[in-house]
């Protein structure tokens, strides 16, 4: 047998961070405690190196390598660069709150790192075994991060569920794979793609392991009815930790479902596209409803994410490539403003002191002005006020979903958007309406308040350059159809 | 029934038997021994399907290893059964029926029609020096070695967070120092104190 040695440079970046995190691992051992931020320091320039190695290597045309199970192409690039932005923001807002909570250790940043590492290999697998040990990469990172304050309950009780939900969920995706591997003979997305294209519509056994496929998609991204860990465990995880689930992990299964759906099994479109209906109307509906009557905005923002991914599922139903388009822009403008909202309850909790109730939002804008206008802008968007980025996120996908032909579907959708507006007002009828219940002065670190700023300034600032976003966005999405 | 139908189905039986056995049973050491029987009649299985180097690691691996320690655990552990089993008759009649109608509906499609023998052809016989091993060796380190980096890389983040959420320093702790047990001087064990006789009262 012959062995070809295979082409490493396309898998630069992962390759990089890995060996950065392992080098990161054992500096670690060497530093006491006053020199913690050393391993801090190098993972934000890890970040800021993958991004330099990506950018660089930027892929308009599909490099495959590794056998065809490694793919670098634009969707994975963009998708990539995005996931390191975000991490440099998530770290860079968690520094004094995971100080404050002895979590600033070394391992928290290479379990960071790890789960990186595990959302590229996500975005860049062309082949169902890959696919599947990245999320096992991303989601082993995850339930360790949820864990870490492991002397509250509260996380360790969420990390459980996190576990046994996320073990029942792979166990599901890979039952599914299973099915189609025994059906197509291959693992290969490509070659799946192929042998369905030629084979006769309504085989029982493709549609059959579809199902698992989908159910365990929607576990991972918490549509309704597989949405229930999503509360508990973004209220139980420490809020540092709630901002890094509730964010990059997204766009990576939002990469895992183009790869899977649409590259591996576009022949099936028609049963997915049903099954992702009613999950849309369902989360939406669930998401943005059950929003209203929680008093943790931890737990609100969770449901609010609930209702995103029903918006975001709009633009995958429609099953064509602007839909697809529309929603990675949703998922990217979703991440974004999901990183502020937690970023927000992270800048207001100090040592000993969650910011986590509606209540701590109460007059804000008489305690800093500055922070309640970032906050107003984070919750327009959240809503879909324009012009905001989310407006913008939400009308690309409506009008997906139109020229898709589903008119009752945009329209369910704008009744429940009105719906969700409620109780995003209603934070902003808190902070300016209201007398402040704690008048303690915020204090924040300058570069918390710098990251936050360009965070929420993000939200409106982003609008003449929306045209040039969906452009990439649709420019990742031909890459792979 | 040939010879080996019949193993097949006496393998696949003792499996799904001692499965049952593992959730249902109060003990939680003889589950663990239940647990150790659907191993080993899955390794058998395997065997049946040819596969003689994943069936021995399994048996290696899995019952040699993991088991054990895992028996270890459970000994060690004071498990209170009776609140683990809270509830559990509780919900047995509706996750019983849901069960029943998952299976049931399963094997609509995984019967025969879709997965009998016509369909998939008996694979061509190996000649006699075939080795199971040499020929899984090869596959792994050479067409799939990205996701064996991938594996490994898991089990990296398996120990980085087993050892970070379990290994705790606390300041009080009573322990022994070696070191300094075998540096001992005798002045440190013994203190002679010169005091003069007091008298008596």
């Amino acid at each position: 047998m012959t062995f070809a040695v295979p082409n490493i440079v396309p898998a630069m970046p992962e390759i990089f961070i890995l060996a950065m995190a392992c080098a990161i691992l054992i500096l670690d051992l060497f530093l006491d405690d006053s020199n913690r931020h050393v391993g801090y320091l190098l993972t934000l320039a890890t970040l800021v190196g993958a991004a330099v190695l990506t950018v660089r290597s930027f892929h308009h045309t599909a490099v495959y390598t590794f056998n065809h199970m490694f793919v670098a192409d634009t969707l994975a690039d963009v998708i990539d660069l995005a996931i390191y932005g975000m991490t440099f923001f998530v770290l860079v807002y968690s520094r004094r709150y995971l100080r404050e909570r002895g979590m600033f250790r070394g391992e928290y940043f290479v379990l960071a790192l790890f789960g990186v590492v595990g959302m590229m290999v996500m975005t860049s697998a062309t082949h169902f075994l890959t696919l599947y040990l990245g999320l096992e990469l991303l989601s082993l990172s995850q339930y360790a991060m949820v864990a870490f304050q492991r002397d509250s309950s509260l996380a360790t009780e969420a990390a459980m569920k996190y576990f046994v939900l996320g073990a029942l969920a792979s166990g599901m995706l890979l039952y599914g794979m299973s099915m189609l591997y025994g059906v197509t003979g291959s693992l290969d997305i490509g070659v799946v793609r192929q042998k369905i294209e030629a084979m006769s519509h309504g085989n029982v056994v493709l549609i059959f392991g579809l199902v698992f496929i989908v159910v365990g998609l929607a576990f991972k991204l918490g549509a309704v009815p597989f949405h229930m860990w999503i509360p508990d465990v973004y209220q139980g995880a420490p809020t540092a930790v709630t901002l890094y689930i509730g964010t990059m992990p997204k766009l990576a299964v939002f990469a895992m479902i183009i790869r899977l759906l649409v590259g591996g099994l576009q022949g099936l479109s028609a049963s997915w596209q049903e099954m992702f209906m009613i999950m849309a109307v369902l989360s939406m509906a669930l998401g943005n409803l059950i929003a209203i009557a929680q008093t943790n905005i931890k737990r609100m923002l969770a449901y609010s994410t609930i209702s995103h991914m029903g918006f975001f599922l709009l633009g995958i139903v429609s099953a064509g490539p602007a839909g697809y388009g529309a929603a990675m822009f949703y998922m990217l403008v979703y991440a974004s403003m999901s990183l502020g909202g937690f970023g927000m309850v992270i800048l207001l909790s100090r040592a000993g002191f969650e910011a986590d109730t509606l209540d701590d939002f109460r007059g804000l804008n008489q305690r800093s002005p500055w922070h309640a206008f970032i906050m107003l802008l984070l919750m327009f968007s959240m809503a879909g006020v324009p012009p905001t980025a989310g407006f913008y996120a939400k009308l690309l996908v409506f009008q997906a979903i139109i020229s898709a032909g589903y008119v009752w579907l945009a329209v369910v959708g704008v009744l429940l958007s009105v719906v969700g507006a409620f109780y995003y007002l209603r934070v902003i009828k808190l902070m300016y309406f209201d007398a402040p219940v704690d008048s303690s002065p915020i204090r924040v670190d300058a570069d918390l308040q710098l990251m936050m700023g360009i965070n929420g300034l993000a939200m409106i600032a982003v609008t003449p350059w929306v045209g040039a976003l969906v452009n990439l966005c649709s420019q990742a999405i031909r890459s792979i159809s | 029934m040939t010879f080996l139908q019949f193993m097949f189905y006496f393998f696949s039986a003792v499996l799904v038997f001692a499965a049952t056995m593992v959730i249902t049973i109060r003990n939680p050491v003889k589950a663990a021994l239940f647990l150790v029987l659907a191993f080993f009649s899955a390794a058998g299985l395997w065997v049946l399907l040819e596969a003689e180097f994943l069936a021995i690691t399994l048996v290696l691996v899995y019952v040699g290893a993991v088991m054990v320690l895992f028996l270890f655990v459970v000994m060690m552990l004071d498990v209170n059964l009776v609140r683990l089993r809270e509830g559990f008759g509780e919900y047995l009649p509706i996750g019983g029926t849901v069960a029943v109608l998952m299976v049931l509906e399963m094997s609509i499609i995984l019967g025969s029609r879709h997965f009998g023998l016509n369909r998939f052809p008996v694979p061509p016989g190996h000649s006699a020096g075939f080795s199971n091993t040499r020929e899984l060796g090869l596959q792994l380190y050479t067409v799939y070695v990205y996701p064996f980096e991938i594996a490994a890389l898991i089990l990296l983040v398996a120990i980085i967070a087993a050892i970070a959420l379990t290994m705790r320093k606390r300041p009080r702790t009573k322990h022994q120092d070696p070191g300094q047990q075998v540096r001992v001087r005798h002045e440190d064990r013994v203190r002679i104190v010169k005091m003069i006789a007091e008298k008596k009262g």
